[in-house]
């Protein structure tokens, strides 16, 4: 069979191509619809938080940081409970990493504040002597790019149903309603309401007057997304 | 005519050499400053403040690993097969017009989306998922360039004159097959610009962004079903491929064994796609799945050993010529590093050594055995065995050979030696209690100790680059500063007269 194949190149190439495809399918596609359900006390992400993933997203965080707690006593004693897959059923792309040169960040938003974050990122090793993270003091000019994060959110909204303007159940019985405008002025009106509440806990006074002037700075959104990983 | 071989056309082949050694150069470059930037955080401000948004780790790191896998790898195993295809097939690119204009557009257009490429990292535009960083329009190009590919293979399959493929051939179609379906679902994504708003806005934002169709769990699977299949052919099925063929010419031995090769091949055909799951253990993807990742790994091992000892045992008899041709040990030290890399992955891709390796450096240090000393070396001996065929000219310097051998096998070894145990350190840091239950270490503790490997690892890394540098003098020499031959040297080695 071997030789006959090897000298029929199309039906060697269909013979390759099933043998690998194969395992994909048999791996991939049993839990498909399973491993998509989210947990309840899982909500999407707001227009500020996502365009704070997309910050997130652009820098790579992720080449240094995870954010999968794994079910090992040492895990949980340091970053909260491990990882539900539920938990990720709005993170599109996921955001797990592969290695963790930095701290887990699953639960970040559990342990610190938006002035640890605002101090951190101005300067890694001033809060955490010994860090070899790098500052990130273009944030705090950059304008988060709002646009994107609400156009991100019509997309999922409309292809993959994410409840947005609809009630979420929360771990207490009751529900959430996460807010997505209805046109583009709106969303930016509703990205903005969310960063007055974050710099009211900030010091730096650019990135105030910034948002006092309807402008979010990235460190805005990045923050709004840290405090909301729990 | 009949009496004389045939005069293969490597314009193709010499284009992409070119990338090879040039996209070689800026990979590992990056590399090197990356990791004096983990040992040294400073660097990160190494062209000052004002630029710092591009010379920082976060930014530069997928630069290194896309130029090195898809800009020093890619363009190796095209240049490869541009020489490899048209001498086991019995034809030449220069009996066809149609291929070789296939086989320049491919070039072309690889260059234009390598430019895209570095252009939209260094901006921060990507999607975040390893080795497939690319926004939808760049994805487009690569998928044209691969088709590009997939016809010069099977239009010079269509008009060979050697009617059995060559095991080489078999890989270079598996390459093509693997990669275009992993690369076709990992990067199944929606434009966000298709969003429309209830006011009846759309096209709002970044025309280039886009979100992932798969969420969660299921974008964990399908990414680490390409990501680790990425490795398996880009990283493992054409490098298999190079040395099948230019080990057996190098050495004048035929292979030890068609039966082993039949073996090898199919079942890493078979095998490899299963493995993904190891990159998931302990993760919320199901039980089930991780448990086979784990166990295929294990089994990963047969068709894996069987390769490069099928590669080993063709040099039966003639180990001498290990001790005299550089361009050989090149190929045997290759597979040697294959056979370490390959045992070292499915011990990592045990459930309980994986408690201890995942998300460390030491899966750093195993990719790097891997690809330093089977990709690196392997495509290096290629292009060695290849430039005085295709260039006409003897190698410019055979001890400047053995000395960038030397030094690149040492950079190797500082390198994987200090990250299995940093790897190990932290891993065991992570998970030391005291004698009431709490956490030994705070996090900090583990990342201040890991320094002094931090900077031997950057040593190793820097001789691997000064060694890749002698390489690519030695290239050059060899293409410019001696005398062109009259024909093709058709059996000479390269290490001879």
């Amino acid at each position: 069979m071997f030789h006959w194949l090897e000298k029929h190149p199309f039906f060697f190439a269909v013979g390759v191509f099933l043998t690998v495809a194969f395992a994909g399918l048999v791996t991939i596609l049993p839990n498909f619809a399973q491993s998509s359900r989210p947990v309840i006390g899982t909500a999407p992400y707001s227009t500020l938080e996502l365009a704070g993933r997309h910050v997130y997203i652009k820098n790579s965080c992720n080449a240094c940081h995870s954010q999968l707690v794994r079910p090992f006593k040492s895990e949980t004693d340091r970053y909260g409970h491990y990882s539900l897959s539920g938990e990720y059923a709005y993170d599109r792309p996921f955001l797990w990493g592969s290695k963790r040169t930095g701290p887990d960040l699953m639960r970040v938003g559990n342990y610190r504040t938006t002035d640890w974050h605002e101090n951190h990122m101005k300067d890694p090793s001033g809060v955490v002597p010994g860090s070899i993270m790098p500052a990130y003091r273009w944030m705090f000019t950059n304008a988060a790019d709002i646009d994107t994060a609400f156009a991100e959110q019509l997309t999922v909204a409309q292809f993959f149903s994410v409840p947005y303007n609809k009630p979420v159940p929360m771990r207490d019985g009751s529900t959430m309603v996460v807010k997505m405008g209805s046109s583009l002025a709106d969303a930016n009106v509703l990205a903005l309401a969310e960063a007055k509440v974050i710099v009211e806990d900030m010091k730096d006074q650019d990135v105030k007057d910034a948002v006092a002037n309807g402008k979010i700075p990235e460190i805005v959104a990045l923050i709004a997304y840290l405090n909301s990983l729990k | 005519m009949e009496n004389r071989p045939l005069e293969y056309d490597y314009t193709v082949t010499k284009m992409f050499m070119l990338t090879t050694i040039i996209l070689g150069i800026v990979g590992m470059l990056i590399g090197v400053v990356l990791a004096f930037q983990m040992a040294y955080p400073e660097l990160n401000l190494v062209l000052g403040e004002g630029l710092a948004e591009y010379t920082n780790f976060s930014r530069l790191r997928p630069l290194h690993t896309d130029a090195v896998i898809f800009g020093f790898t890619l363009s190796g195993i095209f240049s490869t097969w541009y020489y490899v295809g048209q001498r086991v097939l019995k034809v030449s690119m220069a009996e066809s017009g149609f291929l070789m204009f296939i086989g320049k557009l491919h070039f072309w257009l690889y260059l234009v989306g390598v430019a895209a490429v570095v252009v939209s990292l260094f901006l921060g535009i990507t999607t975040s998922k390893e080795y497939a960083e690319f926004e939808w329009p760049i994805d487009i190009a690569i998928v044209v360039v691969w088709v590009l590919f997939g016809i010069s293979i099977f239009g010079l399959i269509g008009i060979r004159r050697e009617k059995s493929l060559y095991i080489s051939i078999w890989y270079y179609i598996a390459t093509f097959l693997g990669i275009a379906m992993l690369y076709l679902f990992n990067n199944m994504e929606i434009p966000t610009i298709l969003g429309e708003s209830a006011a009846g806005e759309s096209g709002i934002g970044a025309w280039y962004h886009s979100v992932s169709m798969y969420a969660g769990t299921n974008d964990a699977m399908v990414q680490w079903w390409y990501g680790h299949n990425a490795v398996a052919f880009g990283f493992t099925v054409p490098i298999v491929a190079m040395i099948y063929y230019f080990l057996p010419k190098e050495s004048g031995q035929a292979i030890y064994s068609y039966k082993l090769s039949l073996l090898s091949f199919w079942g890493l055909m078979f095998v490899y796609l299963w493995a993904g799951g190891h990159h998931l253990l302990y993760s919320t993807v199901p039980d089930w799945v991780q448990t086979m990742g784990s166990i295929f790994s294990v089994i990963l091992i047969l068709p894996s050993w069987g390769s490069a000892i099928n590669m080993l045992l063709t040099m039966k008899g003639e180990w001498q010529q290990v001790a005299a041709s550089p361009l050989i040990k090149f190929m045997i030290l290759a597979s040697t590093f294959y056979m370490f890399s390959t045992l070292e992955g499915p011990i990592q891709a045990i459930k309980s050594v994986n408690a201890i390796a995942h998300f460390t450096d030491w899966i750093v240090g195993h990719v790097h055995d891997g690809t330093l000393g089977w990709v690196g070396f392997m495509i290096m001996a290629a292009l060695f065995h290849m430039a005085p065929r295709v260039f006409k000219r003897e190698i410019y310097s055979k001890s400047l050979m053995a000395t960038q051998f030397w030094i690149q096998t040492l950079g190797i070894v500082l390198y994987f030696t200090s990250m299995w145990i940093a790897g190990i350190t932290q891993g065991m840091m992570w998970r030391a209690h005291d004698e009431f239950g709490n956490l030994a270490y705070s996090f900090i503790d583990t990342v201040t100790i890991l320094h002094p490997y931090y900077t031997i690892r950057g040593v190793g890394g820097l001789l691997y680059l000064v060694g890749f540098l002698m390489f690519s003098y030695n290239i050059y020499k060899t293409m410019s500063a001696r005398p062109v031959e009259e024909s093709e040297l058709q059996s000479a080695s390269p290490m001879g007269a």
